[in-house]
């Protein structure tokens, strides 16, 4: 592919070709805007004092010899900033009743987890600031730290807020549920544990502060500056309109900078306090500390299915894990996963309860998936159970469960509707690209040979519900969110285009891709459009970046805000050409008599130097020609597809290498196959991180123990295989562009094809399941545990 | 206070900088060279890495006065003439990166892998990267990119 294109490519469709990336070029020459680059006259840094107990009573705070350091300009305690620091909010409440405890950004009485904000210091210079932080003298009196999931519920627990540790219960049910499991002919009963992640987005979070006058401008490292702006004002009390919000380039996210953190609004305070600027950044322990976590749920879950492996019905019993408070969807994630736990296949009950606990550990919240990799998780590993339990292969299983390509708009078991699919399409390209009947044959062989590196085949088919939201389904949900997106789209005086998107990007390739869809729509150059974003002076509306919605909602608001465009240039064409609009059809960048030559008609250009000097416009049309539009869909999106795994277990040492990974989405109309081959990719490999590798380790008295990315273990280019990808394409029917969403894709998908593979392989020696992460101790320990 | 020499992508500094300083530090807050992140604290993630008497190092595991007389290039320094590096050309081909902040790092440190074996097979590209973490791209496009840089170092065509 040229890099350059020619004139006569120019014409073909941008949607679906293999941009390069217009983020790249500064990228790779190291022409960055990350927060922590900002420096500004009279900056002051920040450090954080944390508190190195899971829970304690604060009995003295002083920070006065702090004040004293060199360098130092203030200290503050939590008290110093009493009301003013108000509580960090959680925006989904999902039950009437449920329990959501005062959450100080910086804690004034009691501490609830390690890493949980005590004081701070700001200084000329961040060493200073963190030199300081020895100087501010505290003394805590020990609280008995709730740590177990399990016995956090007991009566006699130790309490983490003195409501009690139940944050909520939530449940779900369609169906007859005790009738599909009595009698049942097979049902399958398993416990999994979600191990607690650390998201660990490459950049670790900074905050710049910048005050003027009453006005302050926060550039912070966020997914979500426009959700951030409304946040912070309503905590902090400084007006709305008096905020402006950036998030420059942002190192990835991941669902971690989802939030309206405890240091942004510190950041915030201390700069209004100081009217001087003030900046923060975190180090990577403290990141693993205090960037909210992910996963961590219990699951009891169980199927009921005929002899011939027919599914009847499905119970979850969740227990998640809150951590200590409930931060901006905290208590949301476990349901994001509510309605997916019967993932592609068909059954007539499902009863799902999920109950949050509080313990003393760091909240979670939003991490890529977001309850839905725990949903595929269950149900993916269940489904290989059952298919043992029958005597079936994996795959046939599937196949007499699931729901078939003509059943589709399909009603689940669980209250969605999947608009489209094609699940057999995409199982058998996947089949066919892994090799699946050849490798089955190899793994046949290792077994009769009693070989000690033995052959797993993991499958996955997922489904998941994505494109967040219809916000008439967040209310419904409880969550306080709107899920529409919007754009827009102004042609300049010279003809270039310039798109304002409100979904705010932070690594995934939305100047590229939203560049494809304009260009397409309006008939103009790729290299004719820029995108900007993620500043609230720039685009002041927007529902941001997360839920694998930037293109299957603020995408398609790019489209419908260049069709809105089309439609008043089409008024000025006609005006000028002196023609009935509905003569004139749109092609090429022109607006031409229906089947004249392109040469007669007006460009798109033409047009826009035509309304900017507005020398002779018609009737009732303003001088700008340009648009915004919003989209709020339908329905959720429902990416799918098959991912197949093969690994190779050592029986003497535990030892999981991945030998093959295939992976066939099906994510609607591909808009750019690099950049879905892409997000595919990190998907699958955060997904095999926590099947192998990851998990977030606390001691008996709640310390974390994985503060570090030497014990915290992100996987490594030697950690990985090539994976081999592949697509279907079964256009979305909820948005005119067909397309789904593919940001969580791998993830929810991979995890439990790694996993299966795993007990794929050992189960002939009696192994049924492996905790996660499988690492190698806890897959020798299995072995050893079976035979 | 140490007076310390630097040469930093072909510009000679002379600073007086505290012991303690970490040489990213010196670079980001003192020189302005942004370019090179940081993204631990503990030597793991090689986000810093930059490119030291030819020799690539973590910029956050060495002290600044330890650079002294030092010939540094970071990603800053890696196009010349305007011209991109091969490697920065293929990583922007083969979608070698998302969000970016581990580029810098991985650029450098495929320099030197590069340097030392010129024709490199895809495991030793793995292994020759282990240093340096991505929690983007799953690493696929980066191998590629690494591939294609070393075709277009031989004279191949990439
Ligand atoms: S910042 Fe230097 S290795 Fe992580
Ligand atoms: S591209 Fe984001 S960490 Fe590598």
């Amino acid at each position: 592919m040229t890099v350059t294109p020619t004139p006569a490519e120019v014409r073909q469709s941008e949607v679906g070709r293999a941009r390069r990336r217009k983020e790249d070029a500064r990228l790779v020459t190291g022409q960055t805007r990350w927060t922590d680059n900002i420096q500004a006259p009279g900056l002051l840094h920040i450090a954080f004092l944390r508190s190195p107990m899971a829970h304690a009573r604060i009995t003295r705070v002083d920070v006065s010899a702090a004040r004293e350091m060199p360098g130092v300009v203030a200290a503050f305690s939590g008290a110093d900033f009493g009301a003013e620091q108000g509580s960090l909010p959680c925006a989904w409440p999902v039950t009437e009743d449920i329990v959501i405890p005062d959450h100080p950004p910086m804690a004034t009485e009691t501490v609830r987890y390690v890493g949980e904000a005590v004081a701070c210091v700001v200084a000329t210079d961040r060493y200073r600031a963190a030199d300081a932080l020895e100087a501010i003298e505290i003394d805590y009196e020990p609280l008995p730290p709730v740590l177990d999931l399990e016995k956090a519920l007991d009566a006699d627990s130790p309490l983490v807020h003195d409501a009690g540790n139940r944050a909520y219960t939530w449940t779900l049910s369609n169906g007859d549920v005790e009738a599909a499991f009595r009698d049942a002919p097979v049902v399958i009963s398993r416990t999994f544990r979600q191990q607690r992640l650390i998201p660990a987005a490459m950049e670790p979070r900074a905050v710049v502060v910048t005050p003027l006058g009453d006005e302050y401008t926060v550039h912070t490292s966020t997914q979500i500056p426009h959700i951030l702006r409304f946040l912070l004002a309503s905590v902090t009390g400084v007006p709305e309109h008096r905020l402006r919000v950036i998030a420059p380039d942002v190192g990835g996210g991941f669902g971690s900078k989802l939030q309206c953190t405890a240091e942004e609004v510190l950041c915030l305070l201390a700069a209004k306090r100081l009217g001087r600027p003030v900046k923060w950044t975190e180090s990577r322990s403290e990141g693993n500390l205090t960037v909210h976590h992910g996963r961590d749920q219990l699951q009891r879950v169980q199927i009921a299915a005929e002899a011939d492996g027919r599914l009847r019905g499905m119970k979850i019993d969740l227990l998640a894990d809150m951590g200590a408070y409930l931060m901006l969807v905290t208590p949301g994630i476990p349901l994001l996963g509510a309605f997916m736990y019967n993932g592609v296949y068909k059954m007539a009950a499902y009863d799902f309860r999920c109950t949050g606990v509080f313990t003393t550990k760091m909240p979670t919240d939003a991490y890529r998936g977001a309850g839905r990799p725990e949903a595929t998780f269950a149900i993916e590993r269940l489904m290989d159970e059952l298919a043992a339990e029958i005597g079936v292969d994996p795959v046939e299983v599937r196949r007499r469960n699931w729901i078939t390509h003509g059943e589709f708009p399909y009603d689940t078991v669980a209250g969605l509707t999947y608009d489209s699919g094609d699940y057999e399409a995409a199982t058998e390209k996947a089949l066919q690209l892994f090799g699946y009947d050849k490798l089955r044959a190899e793994q046949k062989d290792r077994r009769d040979r009693g070989d000690t590196v033995q052959l797993g085949i993991g499958i996955s088919t997922y489904t998941e519900m994505c494109g967040l939201a219809p916000s008439r389904v967040l209310g419904q949900l409880g969550n306080a969110s709107g899920g529409w997106e919007q754009a827009d789209v102004r042609v300049l005086p010279t003809g270039k285009v310039e798109v304002a998107t409100g979904a705010t990007p932070h690594g995934q390739g939305h100047v590229t891709a939203w560049s494809q869809i304009a260009a397409d729509a309006l008939g103009v150059p790729f290299e004719d459009v820029s995108v900007v974003y993620g500043d609230t002076a720039v685009v002041p509306r927007g529902w941001d970046t997360y839920g694998s919605r930037s293109l299957a909602i603020g995408g398609v608001a790019v489209h419908l805000a260049c069709e809105k465009v089309k439609e008043k240039a089409r008024r000025v064409a006609a005006h000028l050409m002196e023609i009935d609009p509905g003569d004139l059809e749109y092609a090429e960048g022109a607006f031409r008599v229906r089947g004249a030559p392109a040469e007669q008609g007006r460009s798109i250009q033409e047009l826009a130097a035509a309304v900017f000097n507005a020398h002779d416009m018609p009737e009732g049309i303003e001088p700008r020609l340009d648009s915004s539009a919003t989209f709020d869909p339908a329905n959720f999106s429902f990416p799918h597809g098959t991912h197949l795994c093969a690994v190779e277990v050592d029986t003497e040492t535990g030892f999981t290498k991945i030998r093959s990974y295939v992976a066939v989405d099906d994510v609607g109309t591909v808009v750019n196959p690099l950049i879905v081959d892409g997000q595919v990719h990190g998907g699958i490999a955060q997904g095999i991180g926590q099947a192998l590798y990851e998990e977030a380790v606390h001691d008996a008295e709640g310390n974390l123990l994985t503060t570090t990315l030497a014990d915290y273990l992100v996987p490594s280019a030697a950690d990985l295989p090539a994976f081999v990808t592949g697509r279907t394409e079964t256009p979305a029917t909820s948005n005119p562009l067909g397309v789904k969403g593919v940001g969580e894709a791998g993830t929810i998908a991979s995890t439990p094809a790694v996993v299966n593979g795993i007990v794929d392989a050992l189960r002939h020696l009696g192994v049924r399941d492996v905790q996660m992460p499988c690492t190698p101790e806890r897959v020798w320990r299995a072995i050893g545990g079976a035979s | 206070m140490a007076k310390i020499n630097v040469n930093v992508d072909g510009v000679g500094h002379e600073e007086e900088v505290e012991p303690r300083l970490l040489l990213v530090h010196f670079l980001r807050d003192r020189l302005g060279k942004v370019g090179t992140p940081v993204g631990c604290d503990t030597g793991n993630c090689g986000a810093c890495t930059i490119s030291m008497n030819g020799k690539s190092v973590k910029s956050c595991s060495v002290l600044a006065v330890q650079a002294d007389g030092a010939h540094l290039v970071t990603v800053e320094g890696l196009a010349s003439n305007g011209d991109r590096h091969p490697l920065q050309k293929a990583f922007h081909e083969e979608h070698g990166l998302q969000c970016g902040y581990c580029t810098p790092g991985m650029l450098m440190a495929a320099l030197d892998l590069l340097k030392e074996n010129p024709d490199p097979a895809e495991e030793d590209i793995r292994a020759g990267l282990e240093g340096n973490l991505c929690r983007c791209t799953g690493y696929v496009n980066i191998v590629r990119a690494v591939q294609r840089a070393a075709r277009e170092m031989a004279g191949e065509r990439p």
